[in-house]
């Protein structure tokens, strides 16, 4: 069984296949070929557009919100209602239409069927569908700008009553508008990753057993089967809630007197969504960590041109987070009314995980350690992003221990938490993918000084804006406030830290376009790339052609005989060995 | 090299930043040191990990930089480092959790001799209620609240005439002796929050959840909302004065009952009749939506707003006056000022108390 391979022996036999290639659909028309295309890396780049674009407009949203509470009153169309409609609109963007869509829909996509060895994923036609309805689903969420009453203001937790309730804007139209797109985020995520498991699962190459998988596709993987046990959780309660709001049902309305009117709810439980939102919500988190847990590895390894540290460990414990990950939901609830036991329970598993995680930073950063670094600038990013994750997973550790949760609940040491460890971690992992694989993707090198250029201020600009904030929270200033207003305990200076955090963000903000900048003028002038130029051993750097064309590896498809991180490996010529070199290839000419 | 140097001011920059900062926990007013006492530990632990691994990050970032000439180690697995690690980690999350479980078993158990009272959230403001001489609280239910019973109590209910009814804009607490916060919300979640007790909790309608706490440190202190609860969730504030059990128990003597509530009208409070009006503004939860300072808010602010010309929703222009105020009071949604959103209640209230409140704007 594959799961018994001594990952790093090399190999110089393979089986025989036992069935024939099937043949590819090949589209025959323009439209087929780049519009309402099957091919995965095309629908890759189609995810990967949409969501930045989308995450584009939350970027300007959290920058309104900045501008707010840096510089109270001074911008007079920043209402209360408008604020907490940017939160919303801006979390529910980042975390969902952003983050899960680019490293599933558009990382997962573009790498698994190269990084396996596959021909496309398995089933094609879904697969474009999928996109489609994710692309209606962002429209529909987009649409909401547009209607009476402005897109919902509840938080981007929704959190039942107030949701569906006069009290909170877009409360008629909007809200809809988000449960309805919602859904079919849903739906379409479930097209698209029934065809990520089963690709995995079906259409490896021969010899890549699944201890031989680079961790990039372990981490999507694991990620996508998360995300397919997590999210239905998240349709029945918009479902739920949408009936609550549309038919008058009480799924998660008790009996409530709201602006002086006694309406007709009884019996509803708000706590019940909570539950249900948190049992989608914490896998979300590894849904989106997860895969720039692989992708980090990946990059760490072949910059630093050494094996990834423990290879088996960090497989185990992405599947041993991504199992966890499911008993941990409610210590998100501690201070939510549920029966206060359950904090015994769920601060227990909460730092068990803690150990799962460290083992994969320590693993990093033991790559790293007896490595010959280039410091690239993917290379920059992934070591940023260790930094920051270190932060931010330490910071888990106060919110997940219940008793120490129960002052730092709901202020801004919350929001700095969980900013540096789902937003700043994954968006620097973001980045360093896309210098990575950007020659792949376009057969040119990203401009490396506007790439470093970028990386200093992001990386720099987002620890600034975010390390601060925790003390804020401490201190107990509450988050989702509008204005802080005259408030005994807040300082002054707390102000002037708000005024400095806001002018760090708008500069993290605008540094943005430098990189769009890059992006667009290097698919034209930029350096060519060659097939190879980080030299690594993973099968899309082995493509006949770059960028990959339809089928990915023209006539014959790679044979794997050895695992991944084949690197610097004494006696061999090169650097590096690519994984369909076999055994025998050690010593030799690596290609 | 200067990513290694950039790392080491980082790690530097954020262990000075946590000493030097003028952000830290305001200072106690509850028995609850120990909470303080666990996040302490938290932060030594998690502290000395951060600051270990990134300035070894640093290290080999600036050690095992790239040279031509040289090859990395070729070291796939190394199974007692690998354990080694893994004990020393599960040590340390051991000598988090059990202080942190320890604590939270004292939190979850209620002293016996706790004194009740109620705190009752409603978009966007606290009331708050305490058991009479009987030491029982009377039942309540959410179909028996109107204008002139918001606490819902039902009036059938023999042990909840002698509840002290508090709508104004402090919960006063005796020092030294512990309190059973029951938390009751009329309409969607909110979270009874004052960050130097350290205790907060949910506000869940539907339910009654509680928190416990003992005051140890006199003064008043701000009360804030600490969950997302509509467009007035930042100014939905009230104020905790903890003083000594005589000045507590003066303070609770000159607080209606539930059965004064039923004779005694809300203006009948005394003072001027700008001050009855303002009782009346703080005690119905106005100035969580209206400033009297002309800062922006869910509503119109209330600042030189008699004889203002107001554009309303409709487009045409009104002069705010008597009439208007007391229409805009009564039926709100009826003439609604433009850019504001229709979720103001309506307001019943009899002619004493409207004359003090309208005597009150006029006064801004």
């Amino acid at each position: 069984m594959a799961m018994t391979d001594v990952a790093h022996d090399a190999v110089d036999y393979v089986r025989p296949a036992e069935v024939a290639e099937e043949e590819l659909y090949h589209p025959k028309t323009w439209l087929g070929k780049y519009v309402f295309s099957q091919d995965a890396k095309i629908i890759a780049l189609q995810y990967s557009m949409t969501a930045m674009a989308v995450g584009l407009i939350a970027l300007v949203l959290s920058v309104l919100m900045r501008l707010q509470l840096g510089f109270p009153n001074v911008f007079s169309f920043i209402t209360p209602d408008a604020y907490i409609q940017f939160v919303t609109m801006h979390g529910m963007i980042m975390v969902i239409y952003l983050l899960t869509a680019l490293f599933l829909g558009g990382f997962g996509n573009y790498l698994i069927p190269l990084m396996v060895g596959a021909r496309d994923m398995v089933f094609p036609y879904v697969n474009m569908i999928s996109y489609w309805v994710y692309l209606f689903a962002v429209l529909l969420l987009l649409a909401s700008f547009f209607v009476p009453g402005g897109p919902t203001g509840a938080g981007w937790t929704l959190y039942p009553p107030q949701t569906i309730l006069p009290g909170t804007p877009g409360a008629d139209w909007g809200i809809l508008l988000m449960l309805v797109s919602l859904g079919f985020f849903v739906i379409g995520f479930t097209m698209g990753g029934l065809n990520y498991v089963v690709t995995v699962l079906q259409a490896r190459t021969r010899g890549m057993t699944l201890m031989r998988m680079p961790l990039t596709v372990w981490a999507i993987f694991t990620a996508t089967v998360l995300a397919l046990f997590a999210f239905p959780a998240l349709l029945v309660s918009a479902v739920m809630m949408t009936l609550d709001s549309v038919l008058g049902t009480s799924f998660f309305m008790p009996a409530i007197v709201s602006m002086g009117q006694t309406l007709d709810h009884s019996g509803g439980s708000p706590v019940l969504f909570q539950h249900l939102f948190w049992f989608f919500g914490h896998p979300e988190v590894y849904i989106v960590a997860l895969p720039a847990f692989g992708i980090i590895s990946e990059l760490i390894s072949v910059h630093a041109r050494k094996n990834i540290f423990g290879y088996r460990l960090m497989v185990w414990a992405i599947v041993v987070i991504g199992g966890l990950s499911f008993v941990v939901w409610a210590h998100h609830m501690y201070v939510s009314g549920m029966n206060p036991y359950f904090g015994f329970f769920f601060a227990t598993t909460t730092l068990i995980i803690a150990v799962p995680t460290a083992i994969k930073v320590y693993n990093w950063v033991l790559t790293l350690w007896r490595g010959n670094i280039r410091l690239t600038v993917p290379m920059l990013f992934a070591i940023g992003f260790v930094f920051t994750f270190i932060n931010g997973g330490l910071t888990g550790i106060f919110l997940g221990n219940v008793i120490v949760d129960v002052p730092l609940s709901d202020t801004y040491f919350v929001v700095a938490h969980f900013h540096m460890v789902m937003a700043v971690s994954p968006v620097l992992a973001v980045f360093g993918a896309v210098y990575h694989w950007y020659p792949k993707i376009t057969g040119r090198m990203l401009n490396e000084s506007l790439g470093k250029f970028h990386f200093w201020v992001t990386f720099v600009g987002l620890y600034c804006i975010y390390y601060p904030m925790h003390y804020l929270g401490i201190l107990g200033v509450p988050r989702r406030y509008y204005a802080n207003g005259v408030t005994d305990f807040i300082p002054e200076s707390a102000q002037t830290m708000n005024a400095a955090i806001s002018i760090a963000a708008i500069i993290v903000a605008s540094t943005q376009l430098v990189f769009l900048y890059n992006l667009a003028v290097s698919s034209t002038r930029g350096k060519p790339a060659g097939d190879n130029p980080w030299g690594a051993t993973t099968l899309e750097w082995q493509t006949a052609t770059t960028p990959p064309t339809h089928g990915n590896f023209g006539k014959e498809l790679p044979l794997v005989y050895r695992w991944a991180y084949d690197y610097s490996v004494p006696g061999a010529k090169e650097d590096f060995i690519p994984q369909n070199v076999p055994a025998s290839g050690d010593t030799g000419d690596a290609r | 090299m200067v990513l290694a140097i950039i790392l080491v001011l980082l790690v530097v920059g954020s262990v000075l930043f946590h000493f030097l900062s003028p952000w830290y926990l305001t200072p106690i007013a509850s028995n609850w040191g120990f909470i303080d006492d666990t996040l302490t530990i938290t932060f030594i632990v998690c502290g000395f990990v951060f600051v270990v691994i990134n300035l070894f990050l640093a290290y080999c970032v600036y050690r095992y930089r790239y040279r031509k000439d040289r090859r990395a180690d070729y070291e796939p697995e190394n199974k007692r480092l690998e354990w080694w690690l893994t004990a020393f980690t599960t040590v340390g999350v051991i000598a988090m959790l059990a202080p942190g479980l320890f604590v939270w078993a004292k939190y979850v158990e209620v002293p016996e001799n706790a004194r009740l009272v109620e705190a009752v959230g409603q978009q966007w403001k606290w009331t708050y209620r305490y058991p009479g001489t009987d030491g029982i609280l009377g039942t309540v239910d959410i179909r028996h609240v109107d204008a002139n019973n918001p606490f819902g109590m039902n009036p059938d209910d023999p042990n909840g005439q002698d509840d002290v009814l508090v709508s104004g804009q402090e919960i006063h607490l005796p020092l030294g002796s512990p309190v059973k916060m029951l938390l009751r919300s009329k309409d969607v979640l909110h979270d009874f929050y004052v960050p130097q007790i350290r205790a907060k909790m949910d506000l869940v309608p539907g339910m009654i959840t509680y928190f416990w706490f003992t005051p140890t440190r006199a003064g008043r202190y701000d009360v804030l909302c600490a969950e997302l609860c509509g467009s007035g969730h930042y100014n939905m504030r009230s104020y905790m004065v903890l003083e000594e059990e005589s000045a507590f128990n003066a303070w609770l003597e000159t607080q209606p009952t539930f059965a004064d509530t039923q004779v005694v009208k809300v203006a009948a409070v005394g003072g001027s009749l700008v001050e009855q009006g303002q009782q009346v503004a703080e005690s119905q939860g106005c100035i969580g939506c209206h400033s009297i300072d002309g800062s922006p808010g869910v509503g119109p602010t209330w600042q030189g707003l008699a004889g203002r010309t107001e554009t309303l929703a409709d487009g045409s222009t009104v002069v705010v006056d008597d009439d208007y105020l007391i229409e805009s009071i009564a039926a709100p949604n009826a003439s609604l000022v433009a850019g504001y959103p229709p979720i103001m209640p309506p307001y019943q209230l009899d002619e004493a108390t409207m004359a003090a409140l309208i005597a009150y704007l006029n006064s801004l």
